[in-house]
């Protein structure tokens, strides 16, 4: 071993960190037994052809239970979540995640279904996602909802679809063409219009950072399949144009898309379907805190209206004389998901609702609306707030009053981590320079914001006159700035023995 | 219940600092004409202990595997899960942690991601894996796409033996992006692919053919034959694999597979009525691997030339790229990759392979005891976890009295295909006993009119 360093209280090597399992593996070694083979056993050779067998075993690492869960924890030791401190990251609703919905979820009369069972078998699973649906449809303010969609750009996929299918049973697939997507959209709203196959058309934001209604007015017509938008935008601002937005897409034929990944600034105070919105997709991950997982599995839910239900994915769930069952919607775009979405997060996603109420669920948007604005409200002085007004549930800042002085938005979020938070959503949305967005969530105390509020003040002073401390941050985590463009260069996407 | 810290006292305070006096004043920006008037039309709120009890009764509903002894599979395998896994996969560090954006406080999730890609390019013998995919089915399609994207074609070969949710998957994302889908038909006594009888040409018009391994039915495909089949017109072969049978198959990069994807549930992961499971992607060549879809982590170093893990490639993706990425995925199934990454470490190369030959070894020994009871194999293809059989019998009649007694008896194909109105399709893993096996064979065997 090289240098031991200490940290979280693992002792590592100071050049290669926690060994990989694949270093610890030692011939041999086994974490988990199985029950002896019970039933008499045949040859491989009169039960397989001998091509079809493998010539040798996958070389897996050989490891012991109790070296798994030092090195999980290690690793876990490693790893920032909501439970560890603040995690301001902006569009994603880092909320607290209650941990009797893990129980909940994990109840055998849950987790241990199979997807084929006789649906009389599994009445229970039906009724919770009957229920869930006319749940996030009436928060939306539409009318039905699939479950199938594994995450949000998976739920925006779907929603195209359907509005493609619109299209084609008005005769018109060949001439809308075109998805209208504001400048300040996430990147998953172009990416999966393309994938829907339509052209995306991008719509400049105008200077109070709403759609620019008189450039949409321009750009719609005939070959304009539909507008997505979320609101709050990505800014943090509610497009108060809304209703003559929804009017002149709907004039000209297309279709309104809702992106949900701000949906928790709106619960209980204002519905998308009310703002003229056909379909509307939910991170159930994000407002409904099932949680996200490390990167999943989240849930995507779309919910749509009276005259859109005809195209949703199937199945959907159908309740006939107190019985549930799975069905196909008449002009069904399709299945999108293999069985019937990740149900295990839709399970969550229903305690949470259950448990809120409609009150709740209220408190909550109304918590991480004046959260954001609290926040916003200290930090204007300090870095540049391009969008001077009352915020939702998130704001932007600008960090170009510290990059006149050579720091960048990226030093700001790295020197956070040495304050153990982590840092907002940088660079996003792509319209203002050195985009810092910051989103507190309702679940955070005011002692906590007061906490941010200080250190970003300091990192704010700290950029005038110690610049350096943050252009070589960060200093307190297991690793110092990663060098990306080098992983970009040449790629070792994995670990390979050395005697290969 | 609330989960809210401040007290309205403070909620107050916070207001009095913003210049507001009051919540509404929170939401002045949105058109009075638009706000709720009254309140969502929800039920109540409920206390942690009546919400349990709410479930409970909810979950009560449902007749679960703990219960009933399933033989059911389909893509969905009951396989058994060491304890541990449950423990360390609820740790809130990685429970409560998001997409690891920033490296440096992220390194318990990046270095995880670093051991799956690993471990599935292991296990399927290819040159690297990503992040994960929603689930096989979503992952198939990508792939389907990719070979389009690689090849400058626009059609792609799937078999009908291809799992029937995952062929209407595939279509979804292929039909509208103008792709073609072109079912290749099986062989009807065997159950596999006939290669001998398709035509050479079509080869040449594919962006990729799709195996399954093993298919629907159970049966195993000369994945080779059609390897080189597909390779003699430069299409791609995409492999859909079942992660355990590489315990005992031939891995998809020894007989060529340039796209290798599939379910990984079996891979300690909860049934949880089908989802959520986790996708894996792998693939070879710089060329194909520049195209891969979703999250991948590089290992990197920092300014001290310490080892660590980052995203990288991400040229490829949607944040970056917008309507130009390789695709639209971003959150996909980081916590059941990281189950399956410990599943994977705990069970260990003997592990996997005693766990592939279990599961063999007992569909055999079923799968006799139904034909000495009188039914018939359906296909004869060779099998590893799962058979068709095939006998005068209303299967879902049967099945229902075979609930009642206790089983899950298997998946009736009728629903899939009117021509296997005889079929049922029958799976056994490692968990399930002799004594269970035999139980359950002497009961179903005991509907055969032939018997």
């Amino acid at each position: 071993m090289n240098l031991a360093v200490y940290w979280g209280g693992i002792a590592v090597d100071h050049k290669t960190g926690v060994p990989l399992l694949m270093e610890k593996s030692k011939p041999g070694r086994i974490g988990y037994s199985l029950p002896p083979l019970d039933v008499p056993e045949l040859s491989l050779d009169e039960l397989i052809p001998k091509e079809y067998l493998a010539a040798q075993i996958p070389d897996l690492p050989e490891v012991t239970e109790p070296e798994v869960v030092r090195h999980f924890t290690q690793l876990s030791r490693r790893n920032h979540g909501v439970d560890v401190g603040f995690y301001p990251l902006g569009s994603c609703t880092m909320k607290y995640n209650p941990r009797v919905n893990e129980d909940i979820a994990a109840l055998a009369g849950f987790s241990r279904l199979h997807p084929y069972q006789p649906w009389d078998s599994t009445q229970g699973a039906l009724e919770l996602m009957y229920q869930l649906d006319s749940y996030l449809a009436e928060i939306a303010g539409l009318s039905k909802t699939t479950l199938q969609p594994a995450a949000g750009a998976h739920g925006e996929l779907a929603g195209l679809l359907i509005m493609k299918a619109y299209h084609r049973e008005q005769g018109e697939e060949k001439e809308r063409q075109e998805i209208l997507i504001p400048d300040s959209a996430h990147g998953t709203n172009p990416a999966s219009a393309r994938m829907a196959g339509f052209v995306v058309k991008t719509i400049p934001s105008q200077l109070q950072g709403g759609v620019d209604v008189i450039a949409l007015k321009d750009m719609v017509g005939p070959q304009t399949a539909g507008l997505m938008l979320t609101n709050p935008n990505t800014l943090g601002l509610f497009d108060q144009n809304i209703c003559e937005i929804a009017k002149i897409v709907h004039r000209a034929g297309g279709l309104l898309y809702y992106d949900g990944a701000n949906a928790n600034a709106i619960m209980g105070i204002v519905r998308p379907g009310d703002m003229g919105f056909d379909i509307v997709h939910f991170n159930l991950h994000k407002t409904f805190s099932t949680p996200h997982g490390g990167g999943g599995p989240g849930a995507g839910p779309i919910s749509v209206s009276k005259e859109l239900e005809q195209f949703l994915p199937y199945p959907i769930v159908t309740k006939e004389d107190h019985r549930y069952t799975l069905t196909k919607p008449a002009k069904s775009i399709g299945r999108i998901k293999s069985f019937y979405g990740n149900f295990g997060v839709l399970v969550k996603a229903y305690a949470y609702i259950r448990i809120h109420g409609p009150q709740g669920l209220r408190e909550i948007s109304e918590n991480a609306v004046l959260n954001a604005n609290y926040l916003m409200h200290h930090l204007k002085d300090d870095y540049y707030l391009p969008y001077n007004q009352q915020c939702m549930h998130e704001f932007v800042l600008s960090g170009k009053w510290q990059k006149a002085v050579g720091v960048s938005a990226l030093d700001i979020a790295k020197r956070l981590l040495d304050y153990a938070m982590h840092a907002p959503t940088i660079y996003f949305p792509l319209i203002v320079d050195e985009a810092i967005m910051v989103e507190p969530t309702e679940t955070e105390s005011k002692e906590t914001l007061d906490q941010f509020i200080e250190v970003m003040k300091a990192i704010a002073a700290e950029a005038k006159e110690d610049p350096d401390q943050l252009i070589q941050a960060p200093h307190q985590t297991p690793v110092g700035r990663l060098d990306e463009a080098r992983a970009a260069r040449k790629p070792i996407l994995r670990w390979r023995s050395k005697e290969i | 219940m609330s989960y809210i810290p401040n007290t309205q006292q403070e909620q107050m305070q916070m207001l009095k600092a913003c210049g507001l006096s009051e919540i509404d004043d929170l939401f002045s920006q949105i058109p009075t004409t638009l706000k709720l008037k009254q309140p969502l039309n929800l039920p109540g709120p409920l206390a942690e202990a009546s919400l349990i009890k709410h479930m409970n009764i909810l979950a009560s509903k449902n007749i679960n595997l703990d219960t009933a002894t399933s033989f059911l599979g389909a893509g969905a395998y009951d396989h058994l899960v060491p304890s541990v896994i449950k423990h360390l996969v609820s740790r809130g560090e990685f429970l409560t942690a998001y997409t690891p954006y920033q490296a440096e406080i992220s390194q318990g999730v990046l270095q995880s991601i670093f051991e799956f890609q690993t471990l599935i390019a292991e296990l399927t013998g290819m040159e690297a894996a990503n992040a994960s995919m929603y689930d096989g089915a979503t992952a198939l399609a990508e792939a389907a796409l990719l070979a389009c994207n690689a090849t400058r074609r626009r059609k792609v070969g799937l078999p009908a033996n291809l799992h029937p949710e995952w062929i209407e998957v595939a279509r979804t994302y292929l039909e509208n992006q103008d792709i073609e889908p072109v079912i290749i038909p099986y062989q009807s006594d065997s159950g596999q692919i006939d290669i001998a009888t398709m035509d050479a040409s079509l080869a040449k018009e594919l962006s990729c053919l799709v195996v399954q391994q093993p298919n629907f039915f159970g049966c195993i495909e000369d994945a080779t034959g059609i390897c080189s089949w597909i390779k003699n017109g430069d299409g791609l072969l995409v492999a859909a694999v079942n992660p355990i049978s590489l315990g005992i198959l031939k891995r998809p990069g020894d007989y060529g597979a340039d796209i290798v994807v599939g379910d990984g549930g079996s891979l300690g992961n909860p049934l949880s009525y089908g989802g959520p499971t986790v996708g894996f992607f792998a693939t070879s060549g710089t060329s194909l691997i520049r195209r891969m879809p979703g999250r991948i982590v590089g290992e990197t170093i920092d300014g001290e030339s310490k080892r660590g893990y980052v995203l990288t490639m991400q040229t490829r993706e949607q944040h970056i790229r917008r309507e130009k990425a390789t695709s639209n995925i971003c959150t996909n199934q980081a916590l059941n990759a990281l189950v399956a990454t410990m599943y994977l470490s705990l069970l260990g190369k003997q592990g996997l392979r005693a766990v592939a030959n279990q599961c063999l070894q007992k569909t055999a020994y079923l799968q006799q005891a139904l034909l000495r009871a009188g039914y018939q194999r359906r296909f004869t293809g060779p099998c590893f976890n799962e058979f068709t059989i095939s006998g005068d019998v209303d299967w879902a009649k049967v099945n229902h009295q075979m609930l009642d007694k206790g089983f899950l008896a298997g998946l009736p194909l009728q629903q899939f295909d009117k021509d296997l109105s005889d079929s049922l399709l029958l799976a056994v893993t490692e968990a399930r006993t002799k004594e269970e096996i035999d139980e359950f064979s002497g009961l179903l065997g005991g509907y055969c009119s032939g018997s």
